[in-house]
């Protein structure tokens, strides 16, 4: 009973960081950017569903509809007010450009949170499921909620691996994280292919919050541990390796639901902090890291 | 000549010193004529403006992107508030106690330091101080929890010689922080945090060099973490430990200037005093501050001190 309650929660919560970690990983894969406002990104699509279904009151599909877009365009306002001017400044060295762009999506992260509080409060804020009632999983009652959440982020992941693999515009993302200098020496515009991967960031955020704010719900709070999640996701699996973001969403998420049924959901983070740091003695680049 | 000798005449005659040594003067005058409300809020400035010039030798110079300052202080303030709770020592035993523990976690943290670069070591240091916030609630019955751990004794409850311990300790730091960062030593740290291969290949042992500044760091982290605990009574997760508190150090040193150490005691100065400037905005008055130093970030990245000592080379 518990083993299968542990199973199926545990699913839930690994498929939800599994997306989350994908799009931070795939930023870094191209462009080689750490986003620190991941957080604040999905937050405020959380939000923005939240403030569409509860004050405007439409119906649940155009708020989660609503708090994608909200995450897509601040993604897009990210890439043009915060990443790209840094990255084209030429008061910045080369080699230090990393450090700042780490500072400038941090502080952008505490505005956009701040921002959230001060409009909206730091209550917690859940958005109403789009789908509801209960269904019976191996004799666990399970939300519907919840399968609905695991269908819909191994659905977006399957996607984002087709475009990426099969079409002519992810093989040039796939090489740009390669050799960039090779792809524009092909004819291929170098801006637009990172103005792309940011859109599809910006809905993968976007998405991975709305379900999040169904699932959890979050509030301006959250914005710090959902970033430090998908930055130690992505670090356990390797920087810039899909597949490996995808295995250590699992080991984390399990891990941690683990954690909360048989020990106590207070230490429900440590032991997968622990992991990392032994990981990070151990193996630095990761379970499938490439460098 | 030797290599000490023009360094202390160096020192001794850069307009720096003079400069810093007259604001320091002018600044100790303040207890005269300013109300216990400002003082109070000055010496918590002077704290931080310590936490970001020990983080400004890390980063700027090591260039380590240290996320954990508040690892380092947070080992320092509980330690010694544990150790006063626990003993009741003298309060130098306390201060001991705390600026060794964290040079103790320093060393710690430094070891993946050596193996991993960039975002890896970011994020160890990061995990560092989650952990240690979790170590501090879950260890409730020795550290007081969520609630806050209190201290049975204080160095003084005037505000004034608060102020002047707190300003005399800053002004100690940052002389050494300074002189150490325009010594032979700083220049191979520069050098090993620009390009750590190169540095090696000149003959520069790039390991032992960065450990130092580890350990300088959070030496005086420590120290000034034990110090304020001392000044507030008290120690608590969100003072100390939360991610929050690292991030407005790395805020002060980077609108203060890097690479500069003094900057960051300016930045730490000016964030706290917007932020009371700005206090009657409420949550805005954060929105606010992030904003300018974002703003300071993308266009003047040598922030307000290289700003000012570009404006003097100009002219």
């Amino acid at each position: 009973m518990l083993i299968w309650q542990i199973l199926i929660d545990g699913f839930a919560v690994s498929a939800l960081y599994a997306l989350g970690a994908t799009g931070f990983t795939l930023i870094f894969g191209v462009s080689g950017v750490l986003n620190l406002s991941h957080g604040a990104l999905m937050v405020a699509a959380v939000v923005a569903a939240w403030v569409a279904g509860g004050e405007w009151g439409v119906s649940s599909h155009l708020g989660a509809i609503f708090g994608v877009l909200v995450g897509f365009v601040m993604s897009l306002l990210t890439y043009f007010a915060v990443v790209r001017p840094l990255q084209q400044s030429s008061k910045i060295r080369e080699e230090e450009k990393e450090i700042f762009i780490l500072t400038a999506t941090l502080l952008w992260g505490i505005m956009i949170s701040e921002l959230i509080a001060y409009l909206y409060t730091n209550n917690a804020k859940t958005v109403l499921p789009i789908v509801e009632g209960v269904v019976m999983l191996a004799g666990v009652r399970t939300p519907a909620n919840e399968v609905f959440t695991s269908v819909i982020c191994w659905l977006v992941i399957g996607l984002l691996w087709l475009l990426v693999n099969r079409t002519r515009a992810g093989k040039a993302v796939l090489a740009a994280s390669m050799n960039p200098r090779g792809v524009t020496l092909l004819g291929v515009e170098l801006s637009w292919i990172y103005v792309g991967v940011w859109a599809v960031y910006g809905m993968l955020v976007g998405i991975a919050g709305v379900l999040l704010g169904m699932f959890l719900g979050v509030s301006s709070y959250s914005v710090g541990p959902l970033t430090a999640s998908a930055f130690s996701i992505v670090v356990l699996g390797g920087l810039g390796s899909v597949s490996g973001s995808l295995i250590a969403a699992y080991v984390v998420g399990y891990l941690e639901t683990m954690t909360a049924y048989l020990v106590s959901p207070a230490y429900r983070t440590i032991p997968a902090l622990l992991l990392l740091v032994i990981v990070m003695y151990v193996r630095p680049r990761g379970l499938l890291g490439r460098r | 000549m030797t290599p000490t000798r023009s360094l202390a005449s160096r020192i001794l005659l850069s307009r720096t010193v003079w400069i810093g040594l007259s604001v320091v003067l002018l600044a100790s005058t303040l207890p005269l004529y300013v109300s216990g409300y400002i003082l109070g809020l000055l010496t918590m400035a002077y704290y931080f403006g310590v936490f970001s010039m020990a983080w400004d030798l890390l980063f700027g110079f090591a260039g380590e992107v240290n996320f954990g300052p508040s690892f380092l202080i947070g080992l320092g303030a509980y330690t010694a508030g544990i150790l006063d709770n626990l003993y009741q020592p003298s309060i130098w035993l306390c201060l001991f106690g705390g600026a060794f523990a964290s040079v103790a976690g320093g060393v710690v943290l430094a070891l993946p330091a050596l193996r991993v670069r960039g975002p890896y070591f970011g994020l160890t240091t990061l995990v560092a101080v989650l952990i240690l916030q979790n170590f501090v609630i879950v260890a409730a019955g020795l550290t007081g929890g969520e609630i806050g751990l209190t201290v049975p004794d204080v160095i003084s409850v005037d505000a004034g010689v608060n102020y002047w311990i707190a300003l005399g300790f800053m002004a100690a730091s940052g002389a050494v922080l300074y002189a150490l960062s325009r010594s032979p030593v700083g220049l191979i740290l520069q050098a090993s945090g620009q390009d750590a291969v190169q540095a090696g290949a000149l003959g520069f042992n790039v390991t032992k060099h960065k450990l130092a500044a580890f350990v300088i760091s959070a030496f005086f982290s420590g120290l000034a973490g034990a110090l304020l605990v001392f000044y507030l009574g008290a120690a608590s997760v969100g003072t100390f430990v939360d991610v929050t508190v690292g991030v407005q150090v790395i805020i002060a040193a980077v609108l203060g200037g890097r690479r500069t150490i003094l900057g960051a005691a300016l930045g730490a100065v000016f964030l706290i005093a917007a932020g009371e400037a700005l206090r009657p905005l409420g949550d805005l008055s954060t929105f606010i501050v992030s904003a300018m130093a974002l703003v300071v970030v993308l266009l003047f990245p040598s922030g307000l001190l290289g700003l000012l000592t570009r404006a003097r080379e100009t002219t």
